[in-house]
């Protein structure tokens, strides 16, 4: 049926439509010979390095799966992976249910709601920068919050996270979550102000209390909201390098090293390209064995309704 | 095609992007990361003298990482096939420029000055590429010194030690009396610094050169290491618990306001007690750190020069050579630097006596043969074995890790980077 249109068609057709034919791929065109160059190509680019034995400069002499094998018997590489893992499930949890928590409250239409809310979003406006070095700063023994503490009569509070090796990942977790907790609350308000006010009120006229009805039918219904959160906060989680180099250095020692800051240390300051790009690929897999599946179930399900 | 528009343009083109590098013959790019006062200041005085030959400077400066940012950018440049002329390159990373082949020879300008007497040879050594020279020092910087304020010192009724054993009674006794002992820098390149101090005072210079210089995986998991680690963990119980992370000008201020006692760090930290109007020999001392007084950690900077095909850029390469080792740059600029000349033989009149007491062990460790690269700023191995034994010295100082482990990861972990 299509070659029968077509061949109809054909001789119908003038210039212009022609030109209105082609000018979305004309124009869609640069975009995506640069998105497939600077994104897919140069993933491509990455996993062939990996391959190779190349330190300073990019040379292609093959070894085979030599730096996957270095990696995967480096101490501070597992560190790194454990770290990622540590923070970002606590990242992405603690951050939706936090945000959660205070758009429930915030809809509760209270009063200077719109004042609240600008407070509650005000830290993603900061980069990663700043709030690693305020965090840096609050967190440190000698100047922030232990004295302050201390100051105020508890001789022995003790809070030194920031200067501990098994903690220190955690503060990382604390300043990631006070700027990504308030834009989740943003999404989770604007889900909220979505859902049709007459099922709720169908159900508070069926007796269900108010918990029941937030914990039945209005979080069901945000799966959405969920699916955008996750999916947000996950890749800040994965990316993030800023605020562990603010904050931390990875440190003390390599303890809050994340596999983003251990692939620039080894690819660019130990001239161990390769292996920074071995290490570069195994996130990029890491990242897809999530994604992947993730996507998939959600896409499908919106699918089947 | 052949409209006269299309060839103007074609031709303005050619002239713009192809023409416009060689079009000022004697041009010099220079890639470096000097960008703080006192260093931009050092540089701007081989600017001038540049100059003054007729020959035009362009800065390339390129701030932060300590390098690291100018050498991504310096890789991106050499990648591209468009490197500077000249970049701020040292230590076993100007091997790694040579493996690439795209460096000079500067043996004409080297024969002419006869570097080959001016400079100790272990020097000469790290500026040659194959035996040729492919490379110019400009400074040396002493890396084993040990910075003390006598008041604290005093205070606690403790002596300024020249041995380990010495060091731990006076560090006792400052804790005692409410001090913190070391200021200390919880950074990984810092606690490197430090522990090669130790490799160099504890195991001797033999060792140190096998172990740090060598990278030879008997003598890193050796028993002597052992010592040096458990050395290193008798220093790490005197600092205090807020070390990490800290900058070294910070733990540098420590010892100014007499908060601490004692700091190892290299001579830069002359410039943090300077700037806060102290004097030396009344307000703080500079001492060799314990065990090292006939050892030398140095840490040079140099420039290495790229293959220019301009035959003017040519000309001001080798000039710029020339007069980085010539005297009037070597003075003027350590002087500003806080560094020492790395020629042997120069008035020592316009230094500070830090400065002079550096080009004494200098000149007298490089004929002993005590004279040694420091492994900490990326004068001894390759940047892929420093990172190794960073990883190792920084888990160690912040951990409860044994001495044992320490000296047996030390060598697995440097193995696996070779």
């Amino acid at each position: 049926m299509t070659s029968i249109t077509h061949t109809t068609s054909v001789p119908k057709r003038s210039l212009f439509d022609h030109i209105e034919n082609l000018l979305p791929k004309i124009v869609l065109a640069p975009t995506l010979v640069a998105g497939l160059v600077f994104v897919y190509g140069f993933i491509l680019w990455t996993a062939v390095l990996s391959f190779t034995k190349s330190r300073l400069l990019p040379k292609y002499e093959f070894v085979g799966l030599y730096q996957y094998l270095k990696l995967f018997t480096n101490d501070r590489w597992w560190v790194a992976s454990k770290n990622l893992l540590i923070f970002g499930s606590l990242f992405v949890v603690i951050c939706i249910l936090l945000g959660l928590l205070l758009a429930i409250l915030l809809d509760q239409r209270i009063r200077i709601e719109g004042a609240i809310r600008t407070i509650y979003l005000y830290p993603m406006a900061l980069s990663f920068i700043v709030t690693g070095t305020a965090w840096k700063w609050i967190l440190n023994p000698s100047l922030g919050f232990e004295r302050l503490i201390r100051q105020l009569g508890f001789e022995n509070f003790s809070f030194d996270w920031l200067v501990n090796s098994d903690m220190s990942i955690y503060t990382v977790v604390i300043a990631g979550v006070w700027q990504s907790s308030g834009f989740v609350m943003a999404l989770f308000l604007a889900g909220l102000r979505g859902i049709d006010d007459t099922i709720i009120k169908a159900a508070q006229v069926d007796g269900a209390s108010l918990p029941r009805i937030y914990w039945r039918i209005i979080i069901p219904s945000l799966r959405p909201v969920f699916f955008s959160a996750v999916i947000i906060l996950s890749h800040i989680a994965i990316k993030s390098f800023d605020l562990v180099m603010v904050l931390t250095r990875g440190g003390p020692g390599y303890s809050s090293d994340l596999p983003a800051t251990f692939m620039y240390a080894f690819a660019f300051t130990r001239s161990r390209l390769a292996f920074g790009a071995a290490s570069a690929m195994v996130m990029f897999g890491a990242v897809m064995a999530v994604i992947i599946p993730y996507l998939y179930s959600e896409l499908r399900v919106k699918r089947n309704e | 095609m052949n409209s006269p528009f299309f060839k103007t343009t074609a031709i303005l083109f050619f002239l713009v992007f192809m023409v416009s590098p060689c079009a000022f013959s004697g041009e010099v790019e220079v890639l470096h990361w000097w960008t703080s006062g006192g260093e931009a200041k050092s540089v701007s005085v081989l600017k001038d003298l540049l100059e003054k030959e007729g020959h035009t400077w362009q800065d390339m400066a390129v701030a932060g990482g300590a390098g690291a940012n100018a050498m991504t950018v310096l890789k991106s440049r050499a990648v591209s096939g468009n490197p500077p002329t000249a970049a701020q390159v040292k230590g076993p990373q100007i091997q790694q420029w040579g493996d690439e082949g795209v460096l000079t020879n500067l043996d004409d300008v080297a024969m002419a000055a006869n570097w080959d007497k001016l400079l100790p040879s272990v020097v000469a050594d790290v500026m040659k590429y194959k035996g040729h020279y492919v490379a110019v020092p400009v400074n040396v910087h002493k890396i084993n010194w040990m910075w003390v304020n006598p008041e604290v010192f005093k205070k606690s009724g403790a002596k300024i030690p020249t041995t380990w054993a010495e060091f731990e009674t006076a560090a006792k006794k400052i804790k005692a009396a409410g001090f913190i002992p070391v200021g200390w820098g919880g950074q990984n390149w810092q606690e490197a610094t430090v522990w090669e101090s130790i490799v160099l005072g504890v195991g001797g210079a033999a060792f140190y050169r096998k172990a740090l210089i060598d990278a030879d995986p008997d003598a890193l998991g050796s028993a002597t290491m052992v010592k040096c680690f458990d050395t290193l963990r008798m220093v790490l119980g005197y600092i205090d618990k807020d070390a990490p992370g800290r900058d070294w000008n910070l733990a540098t201020s420590m010892v100014i306001q007499g908060k601490a006692g004692m700091q190892f760090m290299g001579d830069w930290a002359k410039g943090e007690f300077k700037a806060a109007g102290k004097n030396f020999g009344t307000d703080y001392i500079a001492m060799p750190v314990p065990e090292t007084s006939s050892g030398y950690l140095f840490n040079v900077d140099s420039f290495i020069m790229f293959n220019v095909k301009d035959a003017g850029a040519k000309e001001a390469q080798k000039a710029m050579a020339r007069l980085i080792m010539e005297p009037k740059f070597q003075e003027v600029f350590n002087v500003n630097k806080g560094s020492i000349p790395c020629r042997l033989g120069m008035s020592r009149n316009p230094f500070d006596f830090p400065a002079i007491y550096s080009f004494d062990t200098f000149e007298a460790t490089a004929a002993a043969g005590t004279l040694l690269p420091s492994m900490a700023h990326e004068m001894a191995v390759y940047p892929a074995i420093r990172g190794a034994m960073f990883d190792v010295v920084t888990s160690f100082c912040n951990s409860s890790m044994s001495s044992q482990k320490a000296a047996k990861n030390l060598a697995t972990e440097v193995k696996s980077a070779i």
